[in-house]
């Protein structure tokens, strides 16, 4: 239990439930939401397309955390739902259907395809469902690159026009911070409400004592398949952002490695928390940033490794991140953050 | 169908089987011992093979002791990565194990890109490579030296196991780690042990691979097709990776090699029929051939 400001209590149950608490939570939610959107206005190109490639993340981390985090099944195949997602957004728009109704069928669509590599998760759990996902994200990629090349591009790909609203083209940063943004908050939204809900409440029993949870009445195999049905259909819609965020998609862009990053992410955020995958995510993208602006300058002082390092240093500098926190904070910085928190109200006192 | 050529097909898959069931024994070893699914082995093999390059290029050496000091490196390496990353996880849930070998598996393709650069680098063959031919059949000799080679570091495995004290040790750890702990084994010293073996046993794969196809990044995704292995064979079972090793080789042999409509081809069925196979697997038979059936009890 969060440690609570003082002179803060519940005076009728509504009160009791409600996530912002009082006049200075909402206050500092308007003041964010508002400089979440003005900020198009005044930062540069560079910056938005950074907040774009993390909003992104945001939405496939908070997919990837309701599996893993809540219901605690390991998912290998975050990366091949995304491309589902992207896949189904490029055809439908190639056959002139408007971006605004492709990005929900692509979540359904991403949420239909999780659902049947969710299938085994009857029988198997933990390590070896880990390894029925794996197989998603080595046959999903193939299928785009291999089956139906006349309609879904083969190993090049497909290329996406920009999506359009009325006279305006959302072709830049700047454009393309809005849909995605907008997005990142209501994802954020329904993923912190679905874990106070009874299907979250049933995926945490589900995470903690899958046979008690059974035991108690809770559905073991219908509940993980929402919970991964969700995290897919997270996944699609991450996919179908990225897919008119990059303009052109191939299977390449959806591999075993990026599924391995959303798993850092949700990890290093910290699982079974909606804050976890925004910090994570962030956290991440920056860190992979930062490697990008720091590698001319390590090639120069080590020009023997200079060919290699901006490839080297990205997934070297994302792995050792990964495993000092499994090591020194498993539970990642969300936690972090709570104690921060919980210190900060209770000062000047330590408990 | 081409089934004319089917004995072809089988007997190269035979031969590429037996080195997945050599990279499914490592993954086996380090199961057994201590319940970790090593995600990085295919990048350990990678670095093997590196390493193995890097002594031959620049320092000359001849090409067999490159190997023998590659495997000598490989036994710190993997004794190294037990100690620092996966001994503080003792005990904790099986997600944070498997995290830590896909960020191992991410810290070795960045220490290997930064030592020994993201080209492709070819490795003086340890085999002659001219072709034998048994009657339809023909083989390089290079890969059925390499399926000989496999199968005798397996048998030298087996008898390891079953003759030698620390074999000895090894398997009443993976029986039980507390009852190994009393009778006066140091557990953590055979993880140690395991790990260090499965990493000499990567490096063996690696330059056997290395000489087929090169020394090349791409030779860590190799190791991907020893999972669906492993887990037919079962996870704890070492005659189960060599029989899965096998399987899985003549499967994606005969599947990628067989059909003959070109439609048919141009779908390269031979790269997903492992992983097909591993979810028919995983869903009628999760524990594998030879895989211990587990009971849970709440």
């Amino acid at each position: 239990m969060a440690i609570r400001l003082a002179g803060d209590f519940d005076i009728s149950y509504a009160h009791d439930m409600a996530i912002l608490r009082n006049h200075g939570q909402w206050v500092m939610l308007i003041v964010f939401l508002t400089g979440l959107f003005a900020l198009p206005f005044v930062a540069d190109g560079k910056t938005l397309g950074l907040l774009n490639i993390i909003g992104i993340s945001i939405i496939a981390a908070h997919g990837l955390n309701i599996l893993l985090g809540y219901t605690g099944q390991i998912s290998l195949g975050q990366a091949a739902f995304m491309a589902v997602g992207a896949y189904t957004t490029a055809v439908l728009m190639k056959y002139g259907v408007a971006f605004w109704f492709a990005l929900p069928i692509s979540g359904v669509v991403g949420g239909i395809i999780g659902l049947l590599f969710g299938l085994p998760s009857l029988r198997i759990k933990g390590f070896y469902l880990a390894m029925a996902t794996l197989s998603a994200q080595i046959i999903i990629p193939w299928f785009f690159r291999n089956v139906r090349v006349d309609i879904f591009g083969g190993t090049p790909g497909l290329t996406i026009a920009p999506p359009r609203l009325g006279e305006l083209v959302f072709n830049t940063q700047e454009t393309m911070y809005f849909p995605i943004m907008l997005t990142v908050v209501v994802c954020t939204l329904v993923a912190k409400n679905i874990a106070r809900t009874r299907l979250g409440r049933a995926l945490i029993a589900i995470r903690d004592n899958d046979l008690a949870a059974e035991v108690l009445g809770i559905e073991q195999f219908s509940y993980k398949l929402r919970a991964f049905f969700i995290s897919a259909f997270y996944a699609g819609l991450a996919g179908s952002l990225w897919a008119v965020y990059a303009r052109s998609i191939n299977p390449e862009q959806f591999s075993l490695l990026n599924s391995v990053w959303y798993l850092g992410m949700v990890i290093v955020g910290g699982m079974g928390s909606a804050l976890g995958p925004i910090l994570g995510a962030s956290f991440i993208r920056i860190l992979e940033e930062s490697t990008v602006q720091l590698a001319p300058a390590l090639s120069k002082m080590f020009p023997q490794a200079a060919a290699g390092m901006l490839a080297a240093l990205g997934p070297l500098v994302f792995g050792l991140v990964l495993a000092l926190f499994l090591i020194f904070e498993p539970r990642g910085l969300a936690h972090r953050w709570e104690l921060l928190k919980a210190a900060w109200r209770l000062r000047p006192f330590a408990h | 169908m081409n089934w004319d050529l089917f004995p072809q097909f089988l007997a190269t898959g035979l031969l590429t089987g037996g080195i997945y069931s050599l990279i499914a024994l490592g993954l086996v070893l380090i199961y057994k011992a201590s319940r970790v699914f090593n995600f990085a082995q295919g990048h350990l093999l990678m670095l093997g093979a590196f390493i193995t390059w890097w002594f031959t290029e620049n320092l000359g050496w001849d090409v067999w002791l490159a190997f023998a000091a590659a495997i000598g490196l490989a036994i710190i390496a993997g004794w190294l990565v037990e100690r620092v990353a996966l001994r503080p996880l003792i005990g904790q849930p099986i997600l944070a194990t498997v995290m830590m070998t896909l960020a191992l598996s991410q810290v070795l393709q960045g220490v290997t890109i930064l030592a020994f650069g993201a080209y492709q680098r070819s490795l003086p063959y340890l085999f002659p490579i001219q072709p034998i031919v048994l009657g339809d059949i023909r083989l390089k000799l290079n890969l059925a030296l390499a399926f000989v080679l496999a199968m005798l570091g397996f048998i030298i495995f087996v008898l390891f196991f079953r003759f030698t004290r620390a074999g000895l040790a090894m398997r009443a750890a993976a029986e039980d780690h507390q009852l190994a702990q009393s009778v006066g084994l140091s557990v953590p010293r055979i993880f140690g042990m395991a790990w260090a073996i499965a990493s000499v046993v990567a490096t063996v794969c690696g330059v056997l691979l290395a000489n087929i196809s090169g020394v090349e990044l791409t030779l860590s995704l190799i190791a991907l097709k020893a999972f669906p292995a492993v887990l037919f064979g079962g996870l704890e079972s070492i005659p189960g990776a060599i029989v899965g090793g096998l399987t899985v080789g003549i499967l994606e042999s005969l599947v990628g090699g067989l059909p003959q409509d070109p439609a048919l081809r141009a779908l390269h069925l031979g790269d997903i029929a492992p992983y097909v196979f591993m979810l028919i697997v995983l869903w009628f038979r999760p524990d594998g051939l030879f895989g211990l059936k587990r009971i849970e009890r709440i």
